[in-house]
């Protein structure tokens, strides 16, 4: 194949990786800004999240596109209120201590990912895309759906950068992130204003799941690879910072395409674990991120 | 908060005479319950215990599910016979997660704990490869169901038996004459980059060249790869074949996007069922499969022309005409190994009425009486088909299936012979000492 088509193909792929990655990192991303907590579990959100939509899909027959849509609405939910719960239980219990609550998310990972190997069990499942439109481009075919992706995936984006910045949840949530006690002190319900947010960073994650499990199929150690992708792209582009996370996404997402098909998908994998290194030794608030106040 | 922790500290330390015979009398009383009693008639009839390290969790979860089943079917169909030497036969199962390195203790566990009578029923290469060293230092004879090459190799010891399933050289050298004769003749290779896609690059590849054709293309791919599509540029143009063999959960993505991107105008295709064990054939995005060939071990669907042991084995493990789980029609069975399951149990029963087999004194007597095993004749001992086994390679030979894909389903177009699968060995256990 000559270079030009080839390089398409591989810039496409690495745009679909980094449309998924970018939604589930904002995910992380958010958790760590407002609640100063490390996410260990958002991997296993994911993971229920694409779980969760192969089960509202099956029970919808017809058109493909009714089980999906249902699954993109009601998948996010569940998963949010599941995260909604953990909080409440578990983290805020642990007042939110940054050793405490890593290992909580360890044990909480565990245990999502058992249960899910327990009532869904060791295969993974397809979820039928809502339209199956193949592209016929003049050197190969392409999957219109995955084009789909992208297009909702900067939809949600919007909409999430909306919210913080021109509502009043967001604005109560950007209070919480700059100054916890002031916040409180303003009459803020930091606590619910934390589950709230824990709920959004699971319920983001569970959308990027729903979107690619089409692609990709619902298996229960699913969120493994994208937890640790994930934490490279909020690394990289700055803990809390929502600017950053989308570039580092891009970054990430088309290095590891284009990378990937021209020399070795382990090379991708070894460039943005040195760029992590680099970052983290050069400027380790992340591109966008703010130096430690 | 100091207060708390200072009460975690037990301030009573010291063990008090009343305590430790507390724990003499529980100790005692623990060795005396039921499960500790020894048989009264020694070994007449206490059970033959074989240790099953199963897959129940970790990639292979979903073969491990049904070497589960088919394990437990054969265990019953022998003990209602009368078991093996009039002794009962118990499956003692533990999970390995599909890691060499849990493979390996759960060896020993049940080598010093469980204390069984034989290991049995691994299939992923690396976990047998990682657990082989474990069974021939405990000098427990270890049965695998892998289709790997590495106990055909000579690489492994004398305690590690293939009898129930052949191995991929095998397998890839008796498909290269129907796919040079039928498909063409320059095939590229899409396979896993790791022991088990490596067996098949080096023993499909002088397979085909032999046949007067030519490996084009190598795509070697990370078998925690999720997504395929970078890797398709890399076919040529010219291919005829595509030979695909891939595992892991994300084998339908992979065939998928394979579909996606080539259309319906690409290479024929020719895969290993292993990329589609336990998935349906009729799922959404698989419709391209439509009229490619797959090798299969044993059918998964049911054929018009099957002989009444295969409908037997079929009914016994509990799978429908569709190969899916007669309680759950989403439920895929593994069709094309799990029979390996089922085939290898019987080769054990033969051999410890062979040697007669008392204990684990007689361990050595038993591989023994196995490497003396020669053919097999197809039946309900054997429902795949008739099989020859080789002492020396402790290794089985067998009948191989091409099936084509029609209206959703396989059926079986070919069916290669013994011969096709043959090879020279290149190892001798028994010269090897136990």
């Amino acid at each position: 194949m000559a270079f030009g088509p080839y390089f398409l193909l591989a810039t496409l792929e690495g745009l679909v990786t980094a449309a998924v990655l970018a939604l589930m990192a904002l995910g992380l991303s958010l958790v760590f800004g407002v609640m100063r907590v490390v996410n260990v579990a958002h991997g296993e959100f994911y993971m229920l999240g694409a779980v969760l939509a192969w089960w509202f899909a099956s029970l919808f027959g017809g058109h493909p596109a009714i089980g999906f849509l249902v699954a993109l609405v009601l998948s996010p939910l569940v998963v949010a209120a599941i995260a909604f719960v953990a909080e409440r239980l578990v983290l805020s219990r642990l007042k939110y201590e940054p050793e405490a609550t890593i290992v909580a998310t360890i044990g909480l990972m565990y245990i999502i990912q058992q249960l899910a190997l327990t009532f869904y069990g060791p295969e993974a499942r397809p979820v039928e895309a809502p339209f199956n439109y193949r592209m016929q481009l003049p050197w190969f075919g392409y999957s219109a759906y995955k084009l789909a992706v992208i297009g909702f995936s900067i939809l949600m984006m919007l909409a999430t950068w909306f919210v913080l910045t021109r509502t009043k949840i967001g604005l109560v949530m950007r209070a919480t992130q700059f100054d916890r006690e002031t916040a409180q002190a303003f009459g803020i319900p930091v606590g619910r204003v934390y589950a709230g947010v824990f709920a959004l960073g699971a319920g983001l994650a569970a959308v990027a799941a729903v979107l690619i499990v089409p692609i990709q199929q619902a298996h229960y150690l699913m969120g493994h690879d994208p937890l640790l992708l994930s934490f490279i792209v909020v690394i990289i582009g700055g803990l809390g910072s929502l600017r950053g996370t989308v570039l580092a996404a891009v970054l990430i997402g088309l290095s590891d395409g284009i990378i990937s098909m021209f020399f070795s998908p382990t090379l991708a994998k070894m460039l943005a674990t040195l760029a992590v290194a680099m970052i983290l030794v050069f400027r380790p608030q992340g591109l966008f991120g703010e130096a430690a106040r | 908060m100091s207060e708390n922790r200072k009460s975690l500290v037990n301030l009573n330390s010291g063990l008090s005479r009343r305590s430790a015979l507390k724990g003499l009398g529980a100790a005692a009383g623990l060795i005396a319950a039921p499960g500790f009693v020894r048989y009264g008639q020694a070994q007449s009839s206490e059970p033959i215990k074989i240790g099953f390290q199963c897959h129940r969790t970790g990639i292979g979860a979903a073969y491990g599910r049904w070497y589960d089943r088919v394990t437990a079917a054969a265990a019953k169909r022998i003990n209602d016979a009368g078991g093996i030497n009039g002794r009962p036969l118990e499956i003692v199962i533990e999970d390995d997660g599909t890691d060499p390195k849990r493979g390996a203790e759960v060896v020993e566990k049940f080598a010093n704990q469980h204390k069984v009578d034989l290991v049995y029923g691994t299939l992923f290469s690396h976990v047998v490869v990682g657990s082989a060293p474990a069974a021939g230092e405990l000098k427990i004879p270890y049965y695998v169901v892998s289709e790997g090459y590495h106990v055909a190799s000579g690489k492994l010891n004398r305690y590690c038996v293939q009898p129930g399933i052949t191995d991929v050289k095998s397998q890839a050298r008796s498909m290269a004459p129907w796919i040079a004769d039928n498909l063409g003749k320059k095939v590229t290779l899409v396979y896993p980059d790791y022991a088990f896609g490596h067996d098949h690059r080096d023993f499909f590849t002088p397979a085909i060249e032999a046949q007067g054709g030519q490996v084009v293309a190598k795509v070697p791919i990370p078998p925690t790869e999720t997504s395929f599509t970078r890797y398709f540029p890399q076919i040529p143009r010219d291919t005829d074949v595509i030979y695909h063999v891939m595992v892991g959960p994300a084998v339908l993505t992979f065939v998928k996007e394979m579909g996606e991107f080539f259309g319906s105008g690409g290479p024929q295709l020719f895969g290993f069922i292993d990329s589609l064990e336990a998935v349906d054939i009729a799922s959404p995005g698989l419709e391209f499969l439509e009229g490619s060939h797959f090798w299969e071990g044993m059918p998964r669907y049911a054929q018009p022309d099957q002989p009444d042991y295969v409908t037997a084995y079929r009914e016994t493990v509990g799978i429908d005409d569709n190969g899916a789980s007669v309680n759950d029609g989403k439920d895929i069975s593994t069709a094309a190994h799990m029979f390996g399951c089922w085939e290898t149990l019987n080769v054990i029963k033969a051999a410890m009425e062979a040697c007669d087999y008392k204990g684990p004194d007689d361990r050595a007597a038993m591989i023994e009486a196995t490497e003396a095993m020669t053919g097999m004749d197809a039946g309900p001992d054997h429902p795949q088909g008739k099989k020859l086994f080789n002492g020396k390679i402790h290794q089985v030979f067998g009948e191989q299936s091409i099936s084509q894909v029609k209206d959703g389903k396989l059926e079986v177009v070919h069916r290669t012979s013994i011969e096709d699968g043959a090879y020279e060995p290149e190892a001798d256990y028994t010269a090897m000492s136990f």
